[in-house]
């Protein structure tokens, strides 16, 4: 298998304001995004050849798509993978570049989320199960592994419970100095801990916003990366894996609840396609998957950051912090800057692109000079998952 | 001699004082509890529960017919005793059939099991009754009724308590109906309820049965029967000719309530559990007439202690920490609207995985010899075909305990009952099950503790109750 690294690039981008956009429909959030990647590249819809569009629940076919960019008649493919949509959205993509069968490509990642009446998943119409599927919502589905995760290491549920609100309040600081994370406000340690039960030993901040967003990327090969606007401002995938697990782990005697498998293949693969040797020392900074809090803490070690159980070392030292030797999440993560299913993922690389190219907002959020980061997107739940992993770089 | 081979019974985990109700509506209560069905709970969840209770330690395969009666069968159309007989996991080539429609509807169930075994038709029939009724809020029968179930193994051979002699009596008065469209039970004057009905018909099965035996009051050891109310139930024993306190088996007012249909059957087990060999026992149920029967007590009755029963399942409780989670329970008001998606059920579903989903049989692989649970096509652990006889076998869940490995308790879950517990359980055979947790006090989880299968409901679904199977911490 020869790879993906730096075949592709990505030339422009752009994202809807996140939030709870009563005013936007699924058409407003795509036009906001594309637009913004459109202008980012220098490019024009007509220039399009391809188009993929990740999404969870908010439209079928292409056509939500070509429908409000205009697009004529090009071909276009309605990517789904749960939560890791948006990954599994460019790395299709990129193989319809790397294929040469297309030069330009567009892939966009959209949910509405707000329009349902409350605060949750609908679930996919039409494939259901009236028993297995009418059990459990999400949090109490991750909440398994962190009361497993406390008792695996030996920690009592007041002292898990401060480690998990130690990330909240981490990723509450981030999004506050992000202006288009969804919840821009920070919280303490206390406000975590003593906030409502969602799912016992998760509470209200453990989980993340539920959120209107789309986001949007221009790829073309890298060698043709030069022939737009930016010139070398653009920057390369180095690697991606996904992994679909057969989704048995939590009904198999084998599967702990303390680690992410599906996690743990996708970024082999992705590590192993850049060249990565140790994730810890090379990448700059990474968008890891947060719906739960206790999502990042296992995956900050399944992604090979930390051994397994030792986060808890790493986030009392600070080390994923802005000013860690590897911020995670400095968007504000799914917890703060939001987590519209199929766009989180090409969202999570936007962030990346920004750091990378030095145009974070607002001064006191940029990085010192990144140069290689990671995505990672994580659908499904604890025995259950699909997990994608990106590594985007300068070229 | 035909007989009870067996029996068991069923006792739901939540209890409501009596106190606490009559706090709700400003009145005085009693310091004494009634059961109520958990939320998750119906007349044919509870004959499951009783239905295994009796026949733990004995050969389902052996069972030709399934009774089941009840005044409150959760299906007007739709047999209950089917689906009960699924979730027992008996044979598909038996009879099954629904009593109802009276509170002597048990015995109904046991005379046609004693006749269809004394006509050599069946060899073993299981008879459950149940009973979940709602009384109305703020009244007198909210105090007195209870829910709870029984079953008993009728048969002719292991017989622990021969049925010496029957009689009975069929009445069309008037005393207690519910229309097809009532919520609740409605009644006439008690005075007149009481002195006509009851009063007057029980003591005439009674004495219709000693007549026809020649046998008199003095001739047993226990006197079993129902009543409506716990003062008509002391009342009556005089009148019988009966000691109070030597013959008169406690009628579970205090701790159970009237249970309806299965109310003198669980009187009954509890009789039993505490009878010895050669005791002598007077069971007689009241209900659109009565039936009386002379039941004798064999050696045989010391044989099996494997059941929880009436003693073993009274045990273990939880109080109801406030009416209003009594309301929620019995779904008694208007709420807020729920702005989620409502449920859904398909039937096909139900139908395909019927083994599964009523029966909870998982497989163990013949190739590797794991054992699982949902059913696969091909093996979770080693990926083999898993699709005709001789590449697996059928495993038979919920006779297995197991222990819990995670648990989260949702309080935002979309179900009557929260927290709505998820968690993962090992079993003893190595499958694990992945659903969820009842009959729990969520402040007394931990991570090992042992756990036992029960059949409850998932939800109600587009008019259909989606069954499945939870586990509870093990009722001891």
């Amino acid at each position: 298998m020869e790879g993906i690294k730096d075949k592709v690039a990505i030339i422009g981008m752009g994202t809807s304001p996140f939030g709870e956009l009563w005013g936007k429909s699924v058409e407003d959030l795509i036009i906001d995004a594309a637009t913004e990647a459109f202008a980012d590249a220098g490019v024009e819809s007509k220039d399009i050849q391809a188009a993929w569009l990740g999404t969870f629940d908010s439209g079928y076919t292409g056509q939500i798509l070509s429908s409000p960019l205009q697009l004529q008649y090009i071909p276009i493919t309605r990517v789904e993978n749960v939560c890791a949509t948006g990954i599994d959205a460019i790395r299709n993509a990129s193989f319809g570049l790397i294929s040469k069968a297309y030069d330009l490509v567009l892939v966009v990642g959209v949910e509405k989320m707000k329009d349902l009446g409350f605060g949750g998943l609908y679930g996919a119409p039409g494939v259901f199960h009236p028993v297995y599927g009418a059990q459990a919502t999400a949090a109490g589905r991750y909440a398994l592994a962190a009361t497993r995760y406390f008792e695996r290491y030996g920690l009592s549920p007041e002292e898990g419970k401060k480690i998990l609100a130690m990330i909240s309040v981490k990723s509450h600081y981030n999004g506050a100095r992000n202006p288009k994370a969804h919840l821009r406000r920070e919280v303490t340690i206390d406000d975590v801990i003593n906030a409502p039960i969602i799912a016992w030993p998760l509470g209200l901040y453990d989980c993340c916003g539920i959120t209107d967003g789309a986001a949007a990327a221009i790829l073309c090969r890298t060698e043709d990366a030069k022939n737009f606007k930016h010139k070398g401002e653009y920057i390369t995938i180095k690697g991606i894996g996904l992994s679909v697990g057969p989704g048995w782990g939590k009904e198999k005697g084998d599967y702990d609840y303390t680690h992410w498998p599906e996690t743990e293949v996708a970024a082999k693969r992705a590590y192993q396609e850049a060249g990565i040797k140790d994730p810890r020392k090379e990448l700059d900074l990474a968008e890891v998957h947060d719906c739960f809090s206790i999502a990042e803490l296992i995956a900050t070690e399944s992604l090979g950051f930390c051994e397994h159980g030792k986060a808890k070392l790493d986030i009392e030292a600070g080390s994923f912090t802005l000013e860690g030797d590897l911020p995670v999440n400095p968007s504000g993560g799914l917890k703060s800057f939001g987590h519209p299913i199929g766009a989180s993922g090409c969202r999570e690389v936007s962030e990346i692109y920004n750091q990378l190219l030095g145009r974070a907002e607002l001064p006191q959020r940029q990085l010192k000079n990144p140069k290689l980061g990671l995505v990672h997107n994580q659908g499904g739940h604890p025995g259950r998952f699909m997990a994608g992993v990106c590594i985007v770089g300068l070229p | 001699m035909v007989g009870i081979v067996s029996f068991g019974a069923y006792v739901p985990f939540y209890r409501l004082s009596r106190d606490r109700i009559g706090s709700a509506w400003g009145k005085g209560g009693a310091s004494t509890e009634r059961t109520v069905a958990g939320a998750d709970e119906d007349a044919i969840t509870m004959a499951v529960g009783a239905g295994l209770d009796c026949l733990q330690g004995w050969v389902k395969e052996e069972i030709d017919c399934l009774y089941f009666a009840s005044t409150t069968p959760p299906y007007a159309l739709k047999q209950s005793a089917s689906i009960i007989s699924a979730a027992c996991n008996l044979r598909g080539d038996i009879n099954t059939a629904d009593f109802g429609n009276s509170f002597r509807s048990g015995t109904n169930a046991i005379r046609s099991a004693i006749d269809a075994v004394k006509s050599g038709s069946y060899k073993k029939v299981l008879v459950t009754a149940s009973e979940c009724q709602i009384p109305p809020p703020d009244s007198e029968q909210e105090f007195i009724l209870g829910d709870g179930a029984a079953a008993f193994l009728i048969g002719d051979s292991d017989v622990a308590v021969s049925i010496e002699g029957s009689y009975s009596i069929s009445n069309e008065f008037m005393d207690f109906w519910r229309l097809p469209t009532d919520l609740y039970n409605q009644s006439w004057e008690d005075r007149f309820v009481l002195d006509m009905g009851y009063f007057r018909l029980l003591p005439q099965a009674v004495s219709g049965l000693m007549e026809k035996y020649q046998v008199s009051s003095k001739d047993f050891s226990k006197v079993v029967y129902n009543a409506p109310d716990p003062r008509s139930h002391r009342a009556i024993a005089k009148s019988l000719g009966f000691d109070v306190n030597k013959q008169v088996q406690n009628p579970l007012f205090d701790v159970v309530g009237n249970t309806g249909a299965a109310s003198s059957m669980m009187i009954l087990i509890s009789a039993l559990e505490g009878a010895k060999p050669g005791d002598r026992i007077l069971f007689a149920n009241y209900g659109d007439g009565a039936d009386a029967f002379i039941l004798q007590v064999n050696s045989q009755i010391e044989k099996s202690k494997q059941r929880k029963g009436i003693s073993g399942y009274l045990i273990s409780k939880m109080m109801l920490p406030s009416y209003g989670k009594y309301l929620h329970f019995r779904n008694l008001m208007k709420w807020d609207v729920d702005r989620r998606p409502t449920p859904r059920t398909s039937l096909p579903i139900y139908f395909r995985e019927s083994k599964g989903l009523f029966r909870l049989i998982g497989q163990r692989c013949n190739r590797c010899g794991h054992e699982q649970f949902p059913r696969q096509r091909l093996c979770m652990w080693c990926q083999k075909r898993m699709q005709s006889p001789d590449e697996y076998e059928d495993v038979w869940l919920p006779k297995q305990k197991g222990h819990l490995f995670s648990y989260s308790m949702e309080q935002r879950a979309s179900v009557i009952d929260l927290p709505n517990v998820n968690c993962v359980v090992d079993l003893e055979g190595g499958a694990r099950f992945y659903g969820l947790m009842t009959d729990r006090d969520p402040e007394k989880l931990t991570i090992g503790m042992p756990m036992e299968f029960t059949f409850r409901k998932i939800n109600d679904a587009q008019g259909v109750h989606n069954y499945f199977w939870k586990v509870r911490p093990v009722r001891e």
